[in-house]
């Protein structure tokens, strides 16, 4: 089968490797026919995050159809069509039972690995280093799924592909970022990247009670996104001061919550920008972390603070002065998608939301590496690219 | 619940095996809460003390030999080489460094042990020269004598008393324990573990174990650079659901035997402990040996029960060995390493 495969920073190449085989009783076989490129595949690609080999298989959003099934799937038949979540979960640990899918305890077989890094260790997960267990990933025609018999969700086939895709990542991710802010009635949210799990968030922020959102980008056409689909307000953080702004838009007390769907790669401009670029470059911290600064230092007393960007490792002049002196709330966590399918699926039937906005660009799976260079440069107002196998 | 740390799991479990057992599990708290943690890898912190210092002796050293190399030739009466002096400070510091990144291990003291060696050779060397001062020399060497005496003795008690869950007594057996809590049942555990042909499945040293009668059976397990050592087990505890015991019988050329304990977790759980001995073939030196490849006991027996809970609670392996990949680099082998 053809797959998009990882040769190194900036190196993706679409090659023949083998077909993936079931392994394990409760694997299936998924004949992929949508997969998108991540937000957070583009930390793979600029070589931030530690433990990718050459000749791993990128790609952890991706749907398709049942080909092959172990004999421990007994709820799913082949021909199925389903969706994949890309955090791989057993649904039988202390973590699982817990529904905390993304710490699954049995799914990670690089653990030892995970546990010397972090000091314990979270899930596998599709196509994301070995770190989190060196599965091959989705960008390919076929992909094999561990534990199919809790993670993939039937979906209806009156249901386009663009319209449940992001069910597997970006939906669940906005989602669980603006339900970790428990947002009362009346309350402002400030969304950090208007990338899809910004637009994302900023939906859910509406759908779960907020008043207010205030979207926070440089991008002319991601902020038209956050303002037209999801009816934010927006501040360009070119123009204008962010924690300037949003004190005076919220009469000097700062947003209730803020959501950093930025994570790692974040951009800004003076003097903090270029010392964290610096320090990035020189592999003398892992993060350039100017959103969660920013996040942390704007929320009103007393507020939360949500991050759903990825990061990898460590950071410098994290503010704890800030976040402890004004009782602030952190809430993170890779998302717990298997919790959040059902639900966010009724969601998407029933017409309170439809993903597909986000989508920009359809492109074969042959242009994968095209895919992130114009994704990664934000060229032809990319804002979501899908690949067709 | 999320909160809840495995340590604290597993005294709640050890509070409750005492109360059922009617004692405290040898080497654990008795009671859960206001108690202290007895199986502490600092817990030795005379030895850390001296370690400590040791490191920054050899610092000290090292420094004074690196820039005033002259000087200390005329104080310790030997015959002036620069060269040889700052050579031999590079090394006090690097073993200085090493001692304080990790004072509680026993090889960078080694290290010390065989730097007095050299420096005792030497200075016997510098004594047969012509123009050495002997009587200052002499002085000096005692003095090196002195602190050799130390760093053997230093590096000793370390060595007996070196990670988390792991310790060797004086005869040089290895003692490894471990405690993993796993969301099934005792009797699941206790039925998979009783059936001692499935150990290899877990335990990644092993290549098989196949059980001669209900008492006894016949393991086989790797051995360093690709060998096999074997030797015939027979159990010698046996309570259903709760311990099994075993020890490799009389005559065989590996020491080994282990305890391990199936203990009730709030009714939905089990909080299981491994205590293993072994003496391995070869004794220290085949421990040695496993470890320069790696295999460091305590972690490979963390790795084995982290796989045992994998078969208990979702009946596989969790693996990647057999998916498809593109061409690997010359890298791949580094991190591909003790992976299944």
């Amino acid at each position: 089968m053809k797959a998009n495969v990882w040769h190194g920073k900036n190196d993706l190449r679409v090659e023949q490797v083998p077909d993936p085989k079931i392994l394990n009783p409760r694997d299936a076989v998924v004949k992929i026919t949508s997969t998108a490129i991540c937000g957070s595949d583009l930390h793979l690609y600029d070589g931030y995050v530690p433990s990718m080999v050459s000749g791993d298989i990128l790609g952890h959003e991706f749907m398709g159809e049942i080909v092959e099934k172990g004999s421990g799937v007994t709820n799913l038949e082949v021909g199925d069509r389903v969706v994949v979540p890309f955090p791989i979960a057993c649904g039988d640990c202390f973590s699982c039972q817990d529904e905390m899918f993304s710490l699954c305890e049995n799914s990670n077989p690089n653990a030892l690995m995970a546990e010397k890094m972090w000091g314990h260790s979270p899930a596998g997960i599709f196509g994301y280093s070995h770190l989190t267990g060196g599965y091959a990933g989705g960008q390919a025609e076929y992909a094999r799924v561990p534990f199919a018999d809790v993670g993939p969700i039937k979906v209806p086939d009156t249901l386009t592909d663009d319209q449940v895709l992001f069910l597997s990542d970006i939906l669940p991710t906005g989602y669980m970022a603006a339900e970790a802010c428990d947002i009362k009635p009346g309350q402002t949210i400030a969304v950090w990247g208007c990338g899809p799990v910004g637009q994302f968030a900023i939906k859910s922020a509406y759908l779960l009670g907020a008043e207010r959102v205030i979207a926070i980008d440089r991008f002319p056409e991601r902020l038209r996104m956050a303002r037209e689909q999801g009816g934010a307000e927006t501040i360009n953080y070119e123009d204008t001061d962010v924690l300037d702004a949003l004190k005076e838009m919220t009469a000097g007390r700062g947003p209730d919550a803020c959501i950093d769907a930025v994570g790692m790669e974040a951009h800004g401009h003076g003097l903090q920008a270029a010392y964290d670029g610096v320090k990035q470059a020189m592999r003398m911290e892992t993060e350039r972390p100017i959103a969660v600064r920013q996040a942390i230092t704007a929320c009103r007393n007393g507020g939360t603070v949500s991050l759903p960007g990825v990061y990898g490792g460590f950071m410098d002049k994290f503010p704890i002065g800030s976040l402890m002196n004004r009782s602030l709330t952190i809430k993170t966590g890779q998302t717990h998608v298997q919790r959040y399918m059902r639900p966010l699926l009724d969601r998407i039937v029933n017409g309170d939301i439809d993903p597909s906005f986000v989508v920009t660009h359809h492109i074969p799976l042959a242009h994968a590496p095209q895919g992130y260079d114009m994704f990664k440069n934000k060229e032809n107002e990319c804002i979501k690219v899908v690949l067709k196998p | 619940m999320n909160e809840m740390t495995t340590a604290s799991l597993q005294n709640e479990a050890n509070a409750q095996a005492a109360q059922t057992a009617g004692r405290a599990p040898q080497n654990r708290p008795r009671n859960r809460r206001g108690s202290e943690w007895q199986r502490n890898k600092y817990k030795d912190k005379t030895t850390t003390q001296l370690s400590t210092s040791l490191g920054w002796l050899s610092i000290g050293l090292g420094v004074v030999e690196a820039l005033a190399p002259r000087k200390l030739s005329d104080l310790i009466g030997v015959p002036e080489q620069p060269l040889l002096l700052r050579a031999l400070g590079a090394r006090e510091i690097a073993s200085g460094l090493a001692i304080l990144a990790q004072p509680h291990r026993p090889a960078p003291v080694w290290s010390r042990v065989i730097g007095d060696a050299i420096d005792l050779a030497l200075l016997g060397t510098a004594l047969r020269s012509a123009n050495g001062n002997r009587n200052k020399i002499l002085v000096t060497a005692a003095a090196v004598g002195g602190i050799t005496a130390l760093d053997v003795i230093c590096s000793r008690q370390l060595a007996t008393r070196t990670r988390s869950g792991q310790q060797s007594d004086e005869s040089g057996a290895l003692r490894v324990q471990k405690s993993i809590a796993i969301s099934r049942p005792p009797e699941d555990c206790y039925t998979l573990w009783r059936s001692f042909a499935n150990l290899p499945r877990f335990m990644k040293h092993l290549e098989s174990v196949r059980e001669i009668d209900a008492k006894r059976q016949h393991w086989v397990a790797k051995a360093p650079l690709g060998g096999t050592v074997e030797w015939d087990a027979e159990i010698t505890e046996e309570k259903q659901n709760e311990v099994l015991g075993w020890r490799s019988l009389r005559g065989s050329d590996v020491q080994h035997s282990g305890t391990v304990r199936f203990m009730p977790y709030r009714g939905r759980g089990t909080v299981l402990t491994v205590d293993m001995h072994y003496s391995p073939p070869g004794g220290m030196a085949g421990a040695l040996t496993a470890r320069l490849f790696g295999e460091e006991p305590e972690v490979q027996l963390q790795d084995d029960l982290r796989r045992f809970k994998q078969i208990v609670e979702t009946g596989e392996l969790a693996t990647i060995e057999g998916q498809p990949h593109g061409e690997r680099g010359m890298f791949y082998g580094l991190i591909s390493k003790g992976k299944r």
